[in-house]
């Protein structure tokens, strides 16, 4: 099987986000960019799916030039070769046009399955999964927690989290979209080997005239939600430290649970 | 020109989904016309109570192929009734099958979705859309000035629900639907429960949530037995360090690599008040935490700190919940 994994890199979820003094972005300076964790998943899935019936890993990506490393550790990982979606004009897409930049991208690709996490941890919008589908004209399973691909490769089961711990089993034909949760498996760490092969293998750089599109497609330009101003939320405030015995402590936050904030 | 703010109200097993009655409330505050789309199978009967929290008109999608949620018919149905309708405003949950569909639909009507927010306001016909990034460590206001419907998906149990008006009624509006067979990608088939019938912790009222403190899943059952006593809206949640540690699943974990909520009231026992936990439930509206660690950074967040050992704490506040309870 052709496996596409879509991958965006992301500020590590250790960084303290810092709004600029114009309050239209984040402080980017110092920040340790990794691969989206969710998309761990999906790069770790497709590698057992390859190791058992054959095939080929791409990762594709849309970001700057930085975002290299983090196709490299998909590589590194054990991928094949990256598709790295780098120009200028796609800075400041919205999860709309990132979606259209991925489908320009996609679509001369031969593939039978894309995977993808089910939100990058930058932005949370989890949507490009959904978007890119569409514009695919295939189907999608997002939160994904089980994938289990027939022998023929032309179909698959998913399991998909619901609410209160509750799955739902879809039946999807291939090709799909299936955005993966934590709890899929359990992604590896690239080997000192996989390192060191990962700086042969091919990255295509895909840009504003590779993918056919116009400017205004995709940047800034395509993005059709346009966030206006960034804010930290307001801090908040340490409350009461209650001392004493256990027995007096529980009774006293049971009572100001009841009495003072008013909740239970 | 679009105009008016429809609002895609969930309902499960019959039953409307709070968030739903959220939406409906804030969308009434537009002094726009609201229209309320119900979809299911045997749902018409939830129409009116729509109109008394808000909705002038209820659009009813009955059918078979709605009864278990669908992204493929679900998408289908409603983009046809916005090209249909033309609204200006689109609003919808962002719980698990709204986070679904929604981003779907706004790619089918090649929209813009500001996804999960915490707020929204409508003036002179436009939306400005209030939305956490990076977990909720900031947020930002978010427009779609170029494209029409102006979707959002509102997270539950951040906007309040308003008074019912009985003598309000919305005008039903019974509505085709068309779904083929060749509609459907993704087929359904088994749905299975989970371990608990809590509610999910992203529409929970109280989270009681344990970290690494707990020591072994089996040490969970007080979290368990806390939450009983506290009642429905109740669940348990856990910290990264539980769940990668498998005292827990991984659909209870809370954080920036889990689960964001805001409940009114989080118990943190034993979690210490990582970064990535912290983002992910800052905004719960009250936070009690007891820690062994005077220094834990949890305290700085917490309302109510207790400094001891969970294991004692935790089965007396279960005992006071319970007697509190009684004297109701």
């Amino acid at each position: 099987m052709d496996i596409l994994v879509c991958m965006k890199q992301v500020p590590d979820t250790e960084t303290k986000i810092v709004i600029n003094p114009e309050g239209t972005g984040i402080v980017t300076d110092g920040i340790k960019y990794v691969m989206n964790p969710y998309d761990e998943f999906a790069v770790e899935e497709a590698l057992r799916i390859k190791e058992k019936s054959g095939g080929s890993v791409t990762i594709v990506c849309m970001g700057p030039q930085r975002a290299t490393e983090a196709i490299r550790t998909g590589l590194a990982m054990g991928a094949d070769k990256g598709v790295h979606l780098n120009d200028a004009a796609f800075e400041g897409s919205d999860s709309y046009a990132t979606a259209k930049g991925l489908a320009a991208a996609i679509k001369p690709l031969s593939y039978d399955l894309i995977l993808g996490g089910k939100q990058a941890v930058d932005e949370d919008n989890a949507q490009v999964y959904a978007a890119l589908a569409e514009m695919l004209d295939i189907p999608h399973v997002s939160v994904v927690t089980n994938l289990d691909v027939a022998d023929d490769g032309k179909s698959a089961v998913a399991q998909r989290e619901v609410e209160g711990g509750a799955k739902e089993m879809i039946q999807i034909s291939l090709p799909a979209f299936v955005a993966c949760q934590k709890g899929l498996n359990e992604p590896r760490y690239a080997s000192l080997p996989g390192i060191m092969k990962a700086k042969k293998k091919p990255i295509d750089v895909v840009d504003l005239a590779a993918s056919g599109l116009s400017a205004d497609e995709v940047g800034a330009q395509g993005a059709r939600v346009k966030a206006t101003k960034y804010s930290l939320p307001p801090e908040r405030e340490a409350g009461k430290v209650l001392e004493g015995e256990p027995e007096e402590v529980a009774a006293q936050v049971v009572k100001l649970l009841r009495e003072e904030a008013k909740i239970i | 020109m679009p105009q008016g703010i429809w609002v895609i109200c969930e309902q499960k097993e019959g039953k409307l989904k709070k968030v739903s009655l959220e939406m409906l409330s804030k969308a009434k505050e537009a002094g726009q016309e609201v229209t309320a789309l119900l979809l299911g199978s045997g749902v018409e009967g939830l129409a009116q109570d729509l109109g008394q929290y808000g909705a002038d008109k209820v659009l009813v999608f009955d059918a078979e192929v709605l009864k278990d949620y669908s992204t493929d018919a679900y998408t289908k149905v409603i983009c046809d009734a916005v090209k249909e309708g033309d609204p200006s405003v689109l609003l919808g949950a962002a719980t698990a099958s709204g986070k679904d569909f929604l981003p779907r639909v706004a790619a089918r009507l090649a929209t813009g979705l500001a996804s999960d927010c915490i707020d929204i306001k409508v003036e002179d016909g436009k939306l400005v859309a209030t939305r956490p990034m990076y977990a909720g460590k900031c947020v930002v206001e978010a427009v779609i000035p170029d494209s029409s419907p102006q979707m959002a998906s509102v997270r539950p149990n951040v906007l309040s629900v308003g008074d019912a008006d009985a003598s309000k009624s919305a005008e039903v509006i019974k509505k085709d639907v068309n779904v083929g067979d060749a509609d459907l990608k993704a087929i359904l088939k088994e749905i299975v429960k989970g371990a608990s019938e809590k509610v999910d912790l992203t529409e929970a009222t109280i989270i009681v949530s344990g970290g690494r403190a707990m020591k072994e899943a089996d040490n969970f059952k007080i979290l368990w037995d806390l939450a009983d006593a506290l009642g429905e809206g109740t669940t348990v949640g856990a910290s990264r360090a539980a769940v990668d540690s498998g005292y827990a699943t991984h659909d209870m974990q809370v954080g920036q690599t889990g689960k964001v909520v805001n409940p009114n009231l989080y118990f943190a026992f034993g979690i210490s008040g990582a970064i990535q936990h912290l983002a992910g439930m800052r905004t719960s509206k009250v936070i009690v935490a007891v820690n062994k660690d005077p220094e834990a950074p949890i305290f700085q967040k917490a309302d109510y700190g207790i400094v001891g050992d969970l294991f004692k704490v935790v089965p007396l506040l279960t005992e006071e919940v319970k007697k509190l309870k009684a004297q109701d």
